[in-house]
């Protein structure tokens, strides 16, 4: 990937940048011991300034580069996220948490910021200038060196004890931390219903109550927690003085120079430098892990996940090699042979051996208690989500086969709570045809009764709130219908719970352009309310992912609204011979 | 802040100014040391140094130990006050915010804006202050004039340059944030959109839409970047070329080796303090923009004035009078006309014992009323008394004693079940709880899910049915002289709304009752119905009349009669 080619280019300036700044301190140190000691001349301080400029110089290379890598880093994080997103389609991002996904994508990507430009090159630099450091002293004295030598790996050593024996301890206080921001975040959520019940003011002294013991706790865990930065700091001065004393006292015998004294006291510091900002980088960095660690279980979960592959089917049955289109227009015929579906995590199938076909203009309303697989069922015939076992054949030819945008395509879908787009109303309603004239957007939305979008301030122009929030839920669901009506020639139409939150007077309007919508289309609604069910030729009642009744009544409702006669489904039952060679085909194409 | 805040603060720079102040006593001792060992003289002259030295060392560590344990005692402290002041600043009713859930969690998130400005920019900042005043002494002792080369270093290092970061992330961040906002857009769309772009096809170009977002911020990041490496490479160069200048000043003015060490290093360390405040700096933008906005919601006026001097609460039985009431919602932004009153001269008697229903479509002004029952806002015109009493002259947590239940959008807190309910009624024995489970049919629920069950955030484990019930066993535990019901049975399935509807006519046989709904099914035994319409009463009476004369309330009837069949 380009992309990621680049990144690591970027990687590598900000890492070398920041080890050849590392190094040019030494050089710098030496300048000034020479300068001080009287070694070189004053002329020393404009290569010593020439040394400054070029240290600067690294200093924004690294920023620069360490900035390009991040942005890289996470820009190429969020479009294989944002694929994914699309990859994974409607039913299982319904399974996530949404708004999980939208603050990964974004703010929770930043978190690695730290990570890239803070850490990274602490690493590059604990690992080279602490080494160069020592290989120089050890040049200029042995003793000064070995002090440093042994010292030094009591700073690592010292950092993973302390860390180690308190990493427990300080875990459980940000968990208690951020129950204590949740715990006020719910209070002020809730501040309506105390304010009902007169306990608001109560709550306040609550919130200090928990601040408080909180504070405590925090302070009591910082207390041995802090011990570590205590030991970092002191094994760092305490190793400049037992540098520093015994120097002094050479210096008084005679057995050292002052050049190479300065020199020692000004590197001593810097081969602890690296290792101490690595260790407070390191912390300020887990944040950031935490936050790849989310977003690359975003895309691993999804690829452990069969991807679809339009060359797989059932070996047993006969279908020409190429996707196939089957010729557009006119209603089709669906039927489901002893389909299965499962969810990944989840018990039990959503749906369970259901085998029933669906003839062309025929109006199906799908009822039945929620979560029994009614939702699930449109979600097949829509390909968000492909059978576990058996298959879903349109006019004859398995689903899998067919070149899903061209399905699609001849399908006119409104979800249980659609979405609208921050975008205007007529784009919204062209959504699956973005060709459509004003005049066939004008004819969409009044056959959706959606005579309210002229009174919007701007018409058709008027753009959306966020996620639609200016318009009711009635008005929301008629946008969603005249986007169907914007498909004229969408021969299937297929409805989840239309009217589900719904007044009267919005139902009767959305009931009314329903049965319009379904006019001579093959339809499949899933519906609650009387006055849907009353608009179907065919009522399916689906219970815990099977068909428990499969009905025809007569579309116009009788008086009474009795039922029409029962009879079983009409998909091929008890051939239990295909259920035998589908199983045989998913372990084959499992990779 | 207190005084003993100050205290604590005074404390807590005290010791990050000591730590620095041993970092630089600890270099120019060392320093000191051994320039002058090397002009070899007794060893009693060095035995100062020597002590210092060592002194310095330890001080160092132990200071720097005790400032990170003061500062953060300070800052979590500092944290809890202004948590609280903001709590305190949102019991008032409010007017409503744009924003709604979002905005509260940014609030919350702007709490910690007050850790980080101690933690992270004020105590640093006086410590390095501090720090950086004594490296100038110890130079003007030295050689005056290198001290002034040292303030100028200092000064551009610590003053201006994060002047400089702070404006130019100010800057940016002024740019960035509408990309932020724009990516989180598409972002929404995707995910919340997803089944729509499939069915129709439109998810190529969504997904593109969403990954120039992405482009675009990232763009502007990279260029962001820019500032933080300025300001890196400005403070290496300063720091370097301050040495350099005082160590050229120091020879130039015949200083002897001793002194120009001492200059030199503690020039150098001198620095090391004030190097991270370009980086507060780029902080301070974020912080006191959080300030900003939580100064602006402690500014806010409240929604209603409370009486300077208010009445004594009336007694029950209470008779609830509104005349002629008129309330128009705050128009949200400028751009915004005003629009027209959400209730436009309402009147409505309500005597003990007696129930009166609500109904009309949505955005009729329904649950507005109740709020200007509940004093929640306030009435442009008109006014409602309870037992002659005007509501403006009572205290507004007395009228919502007086006059609440199930309000709009309940919540659940994350809480057990039992203190969920409970804090409805503090003193609520056992047997009160479960009466008031019983009559909001929770009973099954409960049993299931056990009195002591954690509830989850948003009540995410507790279905919207269930929400709204155990919502309305709040209303019927805390049992105020008059109940207000918000559409009990919204979000539950037909044959529970039923059912529920059903009770609840049960249960407040003889209480005074203001039911808002939009299922009319069992009205007939209210009192008396109410049909608002934009904000007026269109219709009034009992059912029987009412589904008699032609009008909204016989068709939402018929509608209703025929979507049940």
């Amino acid at each position: 990937m380009r992309a990621e080619r680049s990144v690591r280019r970027h990687l590598g300036v900000t890492l070398a940048a920041a080890v050849l700044a590392g190094l040019l301190v030494l050089v710098q140190a030496e300048l000034l011991a020479g300068v001080l000691s009287g070694r070189f001349t004053a002329a020393a301080l404009a290569v010593l300034a020439a040394v400054v400029g070029v240290r600067a110089l690294l200093a924004w290379t690294q920023g620069v580069f360490a900035g390009r890598t991040a942005t890289g880093v996470k820009s190429a994080l969020r479009q294989r996220l944002l694929g994914r997103l699309r990859e994974l389609g409607p039913a299982r991002l319904a399974a996530h948490r949404s708004g999980e996904l939208v603050t990964l994508a974004g703010r929770g990507l930043d978190g690695l910021d730290n990570y890239l430009t803070g850490y990274l090159p602490s690493i590059a630099v604990a690992a080279v200038v602490p080494v160069a450091v020592l290989v120089r002293l050890f040049t200029a004295d042995l003793a000064s060196a070995v002090i440093v030598l042994v010292t030094l790996p009591l700073i690592p050593v010292f950092g993973a004890l302390v860390g180690m024996t308190t990493k427990a301890v300080t875990e459980r206080q940000f968990q208690a931390l951020s129950r204590l921001g949740g715990h006020f975040l719910d209070v002020v959520r809730g501040l309506p219903t105390l304010r009902a019940f007169g306990r608001a003011r109560h709550q306040a002294t609550v919130i200090r109550q928990v601040a408080d013991a909180h504070r405590g706790a925090t302070m009591r865990t910082l207390r041995v927690a802090f011990l570590s930065s205590l030991v970092l700091e002191l094994c760092a001065s305490l190793s400049l003085a037992l540098v520093a004393v015994p120097i002094g006292l050479r210096l008084l015998g005679g057995s050292l120079d002052l050049t190479t004294a300065l020199l020692v006291l000004l590197l001593a510091p810097e081969a602890y430098l690296p290792l101490r900002a690595m260790g407070t980088r390191f912390h300020a960095s887990m944040e950031g892990v935490a936050a790849a660690d989310a977003a690359f279980a975003v895309l691993d979960r999804s690829a452990e996940e069969p991807r679809r592959e339009p060359a797989r089917r059932p070996e047993a049955v006969e279908t020409p090699e190429t996707p196939e289109t089957p010729e557009t227009g006119g209603a089709p015929e669906i039927r489901l042979e002893h389909v299965t579906v499962r969810y990944p995590g989840r018990d039990g199938a959503a749906l369970d051996n259901v085998s029933l076909t669906i003839g062309p203009r025929e109006r199906v309303a799908l009822v039945g208690e929620s979560g029994g697989g009614k939702s699930t069922l449109l979600h097949l015939i829509l390909g968000f989500v492909e059978p576990t076992e058996g298959r879903v054949l349109v006019d004859g030819t398995d689903l899998r086969d067919l070149d899903l945008a061209g399905w699609r395509a001849r399908l006119a879908f409104v979800a249980q709570r659609p979405h609208l787009f921050a975008t205007s109303v007529a784009d919204n309603v062209r959504l699956g045809s973005p060709s459509a004239s004003m005049e066939e957007i004008r004819a969409a939305a009044a056959a959706a009764h959606a005579d309210f979008v002229e009174a919007l301030p701007q018409g058709f122009d008027t753009v959306l709130g966020e996620r639609g929030a200016d318009l009711s839920a009635g008005q929301r669901q008629r946008i969603a219908l005249a986007r169907a009506f914007c498909r004229p020639d969408a021969s299937v139409l297929l409805l989840d719970e239309p009217t589900a939150r719904l007044d009267g007077r919005s139902e009767a309007a959305v009931v009314s352009a329903t049965a319009d919508l379904a006019r001579d289309r093959t339809a499949v609604i899933v519906a609650h309310r009387p006055a849907m069910i009353d608009l179907a030729d065919r009522v399916i009642r689906i219970h815990g992912g099977r068909v428990v009744s499969d009905t025809l009544r007569s579309p116009a409702p009788p008086p009474d609204g009795s039922a029409g006669e029962p009879r079983p489904s009409r998909g091929r039952t008890s051939d239990s011979g295909a259920g035998t060679v589908v199983a045989a085909r998913r372990e084959g194409s499992g990779r | 802040m207190n005084r003993r805040m100050g205290t604590r603060l005074f404390w807590a720079v005290l010791a990050g100014a000591a730590a620095d102040l041993a970092g630089l006593g600890l270099i120019a001792a060392a320093a000191w040391l051994i320039t002058r060992a090397a002009e070899q003289p007794p060893l009693a002259a060095l035995s100062v140094a020597i002590v210092a030295t060592r002194a310095f060392a330890t001080g160092k560590g132990v200071f720097r130990y005790a400032e990170r344990l003061t500062g953060h005692d300070v800052a979590l402290r500092a944290q809890a006050g202004t948590r609280e002041s903001l709590y305190e600043a949102l019991i008032p009713p409010q007017r409503p915010r744009h924003g709604g859930a979002d905005l509260l969690s940014r609030m919350v998130d702007d709490t910690d804006a007050v850790q980080d400005l101690l933690v992270r920019c004020l105590l640093p900042a006086a410590a390095a202050a501090i720090a950086g005043l004594a490296a100038v002494v110890i130079g003007l002792t030295i050689l005056p004039v290198s001290a002034l080369v040292l303030v100028a270093g200092l000064v551009l290092a610590g003053v201006l340059l994060p002047m400089g970061t702070a404006a130019a992330a100010r800057r940016w961040s002024a740019r960035i944030a509408p990309a932020r906002a724009a990516l989180a857009g598409r972002v929404a769309d995707l995910v919340h959109g997803s089944a729509d772009l499939a069915a129709y096809g439109a998810d190529d170009e969504a997904l593109a839409r969403a990954q120039a977002a992405g482009e675009a911020l990232a763009g502007l990041e990279r260029r962001q970047a820019r500032v933080h490496a300025a300001a890196l490479a400005g403070g290496t160069l300063v720091q370097g070329l301050t040495v350099a200048g005082v160590v050229l000043l120091a020879q130039g003015a015949g200083a002897d080796s001793v002194g120009t060490a001492v200059l030199a290093l503690t020039s150098l360390v001198a620095f090391e303090p004030v190097l991270p405040l370009a980086a507060a700096g780029e902080r301070m933008a974020g912080i006191t923009a959080a300030l900003r906005r939580l100064r602006e919601v402690r500014a806010s006026a409240p929604a209603v004035t409370e009486p300077a001097a208010p009445g004594p609460r009336p007694e029950a039985p209470l008779t609830v009078e509104i005349d002629d009431l008129v309330v128009r919602h705050p128009a949200p932004s400028h751009e915004e006309r005003a629009g027209r009153p959400a209730l436009d001269g309402v009147s409505l008697r309500l005597t003990p014992g007696r129930r009166v229903a609500i109904v009309g479509p949505s955005g009729a002004g329904k649950s507005t009323l109740l709020a200007a029952l509940m004093r929640l806002v306030e009435p442009e015109s008109g006014r409602v008394r309870v037992n002659g009493v005007d509501l403006r002259d009572l205290d507004g947590d007395d009228v919502r004693a007086l006059m609440t239940g199930l309000t709009q959008d309940p919540y659940i807190f994350r809480a057990s079940l039992r203190d969920n309910l409970r804090l409805a009624g503090p003193g609520a024995d056992d047997e009160a709880l479960r009466r008031a489970v019983r009559d909001a049919r929770l009973e099954e629920w409960v049993e299931r899910t056990g009195w002591d069950a954690e509830l989850g955030e948003d009540g995410r484990t507790v279905s919207g049915g269930q929400l709204q019930r155990l919502a309305l066993a709040r209303a019927l535990l805390y049992d105020p002289p008059v109940l207000l019901l918000d559409e009990p049975a919204e979000a539950l399935d037909e044959e529970t709304a039923d059912r529920l509807m059903g009770d609840l006519l049960d249960v407040t046989r003889d209480r005074t009752t203001l039911l808002v709904t939009h299922r009319l099914k069992g009205l007939e035994l209210v009192d008396e119905v109410i049909v608002l319409e934009e904000g007026r009463v269109v219709q009034r009476g009992h059912h029987d009349e009412l589904v008699s004369t032609p009008g909204y309330y016989r068709d939402l009837w018929e509608s209703e009669v025929l979507t049940r069949r």
